[in-house]
């Protein structure tokens, strides 16, 4: 089953084109990563497939939502956790994660047990009671994290969660996504680690508003001939500048 | 709409005012601040206007007995005696003195020989108003004092006056003439005019700012039900406000309160729901806290202020300005509060007032929902 799909999805800012014409489809319980520069799109290919941000052209769907007419009642399934630390950081933990249970409405009885697993899960019960804004870079990513899984989205959208977290946390914050892909749900991740890229079962390269390439890992590495993802999407993007700088 | 989810989103604010102590201490400390600066600093009654007195007549008693009636008057303040119209000049220009009464030197000798005397008044028009008035309460003191002078010369010639006016002035629902009283009440409005507009106005920029914001647009949580659950802690600041307001105006300022408190709160709960509107109006435009706070002092305060009859009587403004004021919600409320605290009025002399609060509350209201859009830019 499609959960993610986009057609010619289009979004521009003034004169600035942010994503052009995007043709996008992900599987269920698939892992997809969204790879690109800074500045490529990334984020707002999310924002427009999380119904934040209305797109200029194309179409979208998410579990079987279109992305503008049912923004709101696509936004009951997914999960959506933006580049940008987005939780009150005046709030404690537990002050947090209490808010989203509320905001989605998970029943009373079943949110304390939720939230001692995701905490329990994120090793963050020992700071229940700490303000979110006094947590490390890499507890806040997993209180987003958790904060984002209260009330088990169907799909996940994680805008570069793991920027500026340190390789402990990195790898406790893959141990939560490999158990949700377990349980099939389905994550649009987009990240500027390449070895993080790898961890995806296919990945999208995305460059200045155009997907350029979207396929495994490995398929990519083999098409370049190249050793590692990095050395294909270097080849990948010259080539699509000296394509564009001839015409 | 899903009261959990209000009340998530209340309960959430709520821990936010307390732990931020600048929007608490905005909330409940500016609007005593403010009533202590207005409700003492802000006089508009003129008396014991400072006053030079130039007596060239000073060696005669019939001048000192006139002047008495100055001196005795609590419109006037004798600052200084002087001898001289270069001191005059000084104190005038030195804002010392805001009239100057020369009697010249045969005063007393025309009044004996039963002649009109001439007396001289200068005054500083500078404030035309308080110079106007200034004007009007020598005019009485001299009045008074030509009167008598009438009577007594009838009496001498043994006539009694017969045709004569007099005045009886009651002063209705302020009875000393105490401005404070007038003032009082603008002030309470035009503090839940501002708070409510600028607390509502710089909580959501501040959400937008923060990030905070497009997380939570990515839930499924209603427009509404995010406008109202901001509303509820801000509802309550308000209204602690207006009993703080309330109390300050009866124990420390001693206006009467004569109306009934339950109309008080049913049309202070009207304003209040316009004035947040507004504040959630305004941050749907203004995505940062500098930009909302100023909009929403500017939008606030201003015409609150200046356009409401807070200090100056509409019926004085020009015809165009007075257009206006109709659209100024705290028009109403002041004068509903006035209403209220002084009069005592019911709900049949205030219902004009209260519709129009009522139209403001609905309209600001939709508006907000309206304009408040769950999207990014």
């Amino acid at each position: 089953m499609i959960t993610i799909k986009a057609s010619g999805l289009t979004r521009k800012f003034g004169d600035n084109t942010a994503v052009n014409k995007l043709n996008l489809e992900i599987e269920e319980g698939e892992i997809f990563g969204l790879v690109g520069p800074d500045g490529a799109g990334k984020s707002t290919t999310m924002r427009l497939l999380t119904g934040i941000l209305e797109p200029t052209e194309g179409e979208g769907w998410v579990y079987e939502k279109h992305i503008v007419k049912q923004a709101e009642a696509l936004k009951e399934n997914i999960a959506y956790m933006s580049q940008r630390f987005g939780l009150y950081e005046d709030l404690t933990v537990l002050e947090n994660i209490r808010f989203y249970a509320d905001v989605f409405c998970v029943p009373k009885e079943k949110r304390d047990a939720v939230i001692e697993k995701l905490l329990g899960f994120s090793g963050l019960i020992p700071f229940k009671q700490r303000l979110a804004g006094k947590l490390s870079g890499g507890m806040k990513q997993k209180l987003g994290l958790s904060c984002a899984l209260i009330h088990t989205p169907k799909v996940l959208f994680l805008d570069e969660p793991t920027n500026g977290v340190d390789p402990v946390s990195r790898r406790d914050f893959w141990e939560i996504l490999y158990d949700l892909l377990k349980e099939r749900v389905t994550i649009l991740y987009s990240t500027s680690y390449l070895d993080e890229a790898e961890r995806c079962r296919r990945v999208g390269l995305i460059h200045k508003g155009s997907l350029l390439k979207c396929d495994t890992p490995d398929n990519i590495k083999k098409e370049c001939s190249a050793r590692t993802l990095e050395e294909a999407f270097i080849r990948i993007i010259n080539d699509y500048e000296s394509r564009s700088a001839k015409q | 709409m899903n009261f959990k989810r209000i009340w998530a989103i209340s309960s959430k604010e709520f821990i936010q005012i307390k732990r931020d102590p600048r929007s608490l201490g905005l909330a409940l400390v500016i609007p005593v601040f403010l009533l202590l600066i207005f409700g003492y600093g802000l006089s508009l009654d003129i008396d014991r206007v400072p006053t030079v007195i130039w007596d060239q007549d000073a060696s005669s008693q019939l001048t000192r007995d006139f002047l008495l009636n100055f001196k005795l008057s609590k419109y006037f303040k004798i600052v200084r005696y002087t001898d001289n119209y270069r001191d005059i000049d000084n104190l005038i220009d030195r804002n010392k003195v805001l009239m100057a009464l020369v009697v010249p030197k045969d005063f007393s000798h025309y009044l004996e020989s039963k002649k009109t005397a001439p007396l001289q008044l200068l005054v500083d028009g500078s404030d035309s108003n308080t110079a106007t008035i200034a004007m009007g309460y020598a005019r009485s003191v001299v009045q008074k004092y030509n009167a008598d002078l009438l009577t007594e010369s009838f009496a001498e010639a043994g006539f009694r006056p017969s045709k004569t006016v007099n005045l009886r002035s009651r002063v209705w629902f302020n009875m000393g003439l105490n401005s404070r009283w007038y003032i009082v009440p603008g002030v309470i409005s035009m503090i839940i005019m501002i708070i409510a507009a600028l607390l509502t106005s710089i909580c959501i920029a501040r959400e937008w700012e923060r990030g905070t914001m497009e997380q939570l647009i990515s839930t499924p949580v209603k427009p509404q039900e995010l406008i109202i659950g901001k509303f509820i802690p801000y509802f309550t600041i308000g209204f602690f406000d207006l009993s703080v307001g309330v109390f300050m105006a009866r124990v420390l300022f001693g206006v009467p309160f004569r109306g009934s408190y339950f109309l008080l709160i049913i049309l202070s709960a009207l304003f209040l729901t316009g004035a947040l509107s507004q504040g959630i109006l305004i941050s749907a435009g203004a995505r940062t806290q500098l930009l909302a706070s100023q909009l929403a002092t500017l939008s606030t305060f201003i015409p609150t202020t200046l356009l409401s009859g807070f200090i100056y009587p509409i019926f004085n403004m020009p015809k165009f300005v007075q257009a206006v004021t109709y659209l100024i919600p705290a028009r109403y409320y002041i004068s509903i509060l006035r209403g209220l605290f002084l009069k005592g009025n019911g709900i049949q002399v205030m219902w004009n007032e209260a519709v129009f609060l009522l139209l403001f509350a609905i309209i600001m209201f939709s508006l907000a929902i309206r304009k408040f859009r769950k999207k990014g830019v």
